[in-house]
């Protein structure tokens, strides 16, 4: 089931936390909606479900199918949502708790008690905990409820799946398992999903298509090479990851580094760490001048820390194998020299040029 | 068995604080009581029961349990609506309304009472178009019970209100997208969830009506067999000089009322059973 946002805008008070938002979500898709706090992206999930409105008079729309349920409340939207808190209902069981929704529809949809188990039962193997149906959520890890809150959600065979930053409350490893196994999850059952996430590499991980929000807007939508490869704005850019940013300007139609920090024809020069490379003479082409603060040999890569002539921290992963062939120490003055890198002007855009 | 403290408690002092509780509980507590068992038992067996089972007695017993116990039910539907209101409502003089509930409590209960009397006399304004209707309220049974439900009702809400405003709204919500109805997710979420607090509630303002003297006896009326309260029967028997009746009625209530509490207790553990300790 696919969705459509049309216009929508929303304001608490003063703040303006969706600003003429529109998005297409393609149907059977599992889609990220990433972004800082305060972006606007949980709000516009909530929006989705029906648990909030959107600012009435601007037009704005929600369409599951190409059919408006703008006025459904979130009873009658027929959404699976599942919180960052689980928000499973500690007085019922794993088993009452999954077969919440089933219990309460009306009389003439319900189905027989035994279907109802049937149902159950087929969903805590799906979510592989069938041996903690009589248990209470106080008894269970949080991986385990959060578990149990997606069946709970899944029961009422839901026309899209909500997951608000589901992974939220959870420690490392048991985030990196259960990202995996959500992945495997949508494979498996292929509802139209979406999930809010601040964390990159989870969207990066998980996500058929990334929307990046920024301040009550989108600011690019793709998948999840697309984004990473080719950010339509600086902001993407840093969201996604590590970047060193060098100032400078254009001058004869090349970026030049220099100390100006502020100028009418800035520029900013945006390299992710492990496309630098450490060189001991300059090159012929950008090669930035730096002296070498802090080596860093424990762990994948070698992080290399170096202060640029503005005395900023530049930050430099090189494979270890590359690092043993030209090792380098503190002190030492040496030129980076950026693979692949990105150029903005003044405004949020992206500069095109060839290095 | 070795009596010791949480092996990681921060406080210190086990013994001190041992001696200190047992101290404290003796001298407000167990020797009053014992002292009331003690006096009672000069009447012997016989005349202890032959005391406690006249039909006097019997009857006030039976008013006073059935309108503590009814007021206690009134006091918990209006408590947890009221607490309701205070907790999600958003209106003006919110905090004036808060603390006016708190007043039944700080009100000396001969107040309480001469109040609801002059409000409820068949000759007063409401009472009189109560009594239009058919509705007699002073100088009967119900009279109690309304007196009951001025002095229980602040237990309930002060009771409830905590814990409403630690619920989530996000198991209101979970409700709500699971398809529930905004009734289904009242009875089938909210309600259990608030099960202890407004089961301590009940056993707060049941307790207190049971031995409520001060704001039901003007309203009351205080016919023999009728609309006569245990606590009264007390203050009457000592009236006569007659301390060992007094008191077999007194340990008659006491008992009662700990019976009744025990049990309410032994439902609380029951409604509590999902916190983990199954």
């Amino acid at each position: 089931m696919s969705i459509t946002i049309q216009n929508i805008s929303k304001t608490f008070g003063s703040f303006q936390a969706l600003n003429n938002v529109s998005l297409e979500v393609p149907s059977g898709g599992l889609t990220a909606l990433l972004g800082p706090s305060g972006s606007g992206k949980t709000t516009l999930l909530r929006i989705v479900a029906g648990l909030e409105s959107a600012d009435a008079g601007t037009g704005g729309k929600i369409l599951f199918d190409g059919l408006p349920v703008t006025d459904n409340p979130v009873n009658r939207r027929q959404v699976g949502f599942v919180f960052q808190h689980y928000a499973l209902f500690r007085h019922l069981t794993v088993f009452e708790n999954i077969a919440f929704g089933l219990r309460v529809k009306p009389r003439a949809e319900r189905l027989s008690r035994d279907a109802i188990r049937e149902r159950v039962t087929e969903l805590l193997k799906l979510v592989q905990l069938e041996q903690l149906a009589q248990r209470f959520p106080a008894q269970l890890s949080g991986g385990q409820r959060q578990r149990i809150a997606l069946a709970r959600a899944l029961a009422i065979q839901p026309k899209v799946l909500l997951l608000d930053e589901p992974f939220g409350a959870l420690d490392a490893q048991v985030r990196a398992e259960l990202r995996r196994w959500l992945r495997h999850l949508h494979d498996t059952i292929h509802v139209t999903s979406i999930f809010v996430t601040h964390d990159q590499e989870e969207a990066l991980e998980v996500a058929d298509s990334i929307v990046v929000m920024n301040k009550g807007g989108i600011e690019q939508v793709g998948a999840p090479n697309e984004v990473f490869q080719n950010p339509a704005t600086e902001f993407v850019m840093k969201f996604l990851g590590d970047v060193n940013v060098f100032h400078g300007r254009i001058h004869n139609d090349a970026p030049v580094f220099t100390d100006e920090l502020k100028d009418a024809n800035g520029v900013r020069l945006l390299v992710r760490p492990h496309d630098l490379t450490v060189q001991l003479y300059p090159g012929t082409g950008i090669s930035l001048p730096a002296q070498v603060y802090r080596v860093l040999t424990a762990g994948p890569l070698v992080k290399i820390e170096l202060l640029n002539s503005q005395n900023n921290l530049v930050q430099v992963h090189i494979p270890h194998d590359v690092y043993q062939a030209m090792p380098v120490k503190p002190g030492q003055q040496v030129y980076l020299v950026p693979k692949e890198s990105r150029l903005y002007g003044n405004g949020n855009e992206r500069i095109e040029y060839v290095i | 068995m070795k009596l010791k403290l949480k092996e990681t408690s921060a406080l210190p002092g086990f013994g001190l604080s041992l001696g200190y509780t047992v101290f404290y509980l003796s001298l407000i507590v167990l020797v009053p009581l014992s002292a009331l068992v003690f006096r009672s038992s000069e009447l012997g067996f016989s005349g202890f029961f032959e005391t406690i089972r006249h039909p006097r007695v019997l009857a006030s017993f039976q008013v006073t349990f059935l309108s503590a116990f009814k007021a206690a039910l009134v006091s918990v539907v209006f408590g947890v609506t009221v607490a309701w209101f205070l907790v999600r409502g958003r209106f003006p003089l919110k905090r004036l309304v808060d603390a006016l509930v708190d007043l039944p409590f700080a009100l000396p209960t001969a107040v309480s009472g001469i109040a609801l009397t002059a409000l409820f006399a068949p000759n007063s304004t409401m009472g009189g178009a109560l009594a239009g209707l058919g509705v007699k309220v002073a100088f009967t049974p119900t009279g109690i019970t309304v007196a009951m439900i001025f002095i229980g009702l602040p237990f309930v809400i002060r009771s409830v209100q905590p814990a409403l405003a630690d619920l989530n709204t996000e198991l209101e919500e979970a409700a709500l997208s699971l398809g529930a109805s905004r009734f289904q997710t009242l009875w089938r979420v909210v309600l259990p969830l608030l099960a202890p607090p407004i089961l301590s509630g009940f056993t707060l303002a049941f307790s207190r009506a049971l031995g409520e003297y001060g704001s039901v006896v003007f309203i009351a009326g205080n016919m023999p067999m009728k609309t006569e309260v245990a606590s009264l029967l007390i203050i009457t028997k000592l009236e006569q000089f007659d301390y060992a009746g007094a008191t077999a009625i007194a340990v008659a209530l006491l008992s009662l009322s700990l019976l009744a509490i025990l049990l309410i207790n032994l439902i609380q553990t029951r409604a509590t059973r999902y916190l983990g300790n199954a």
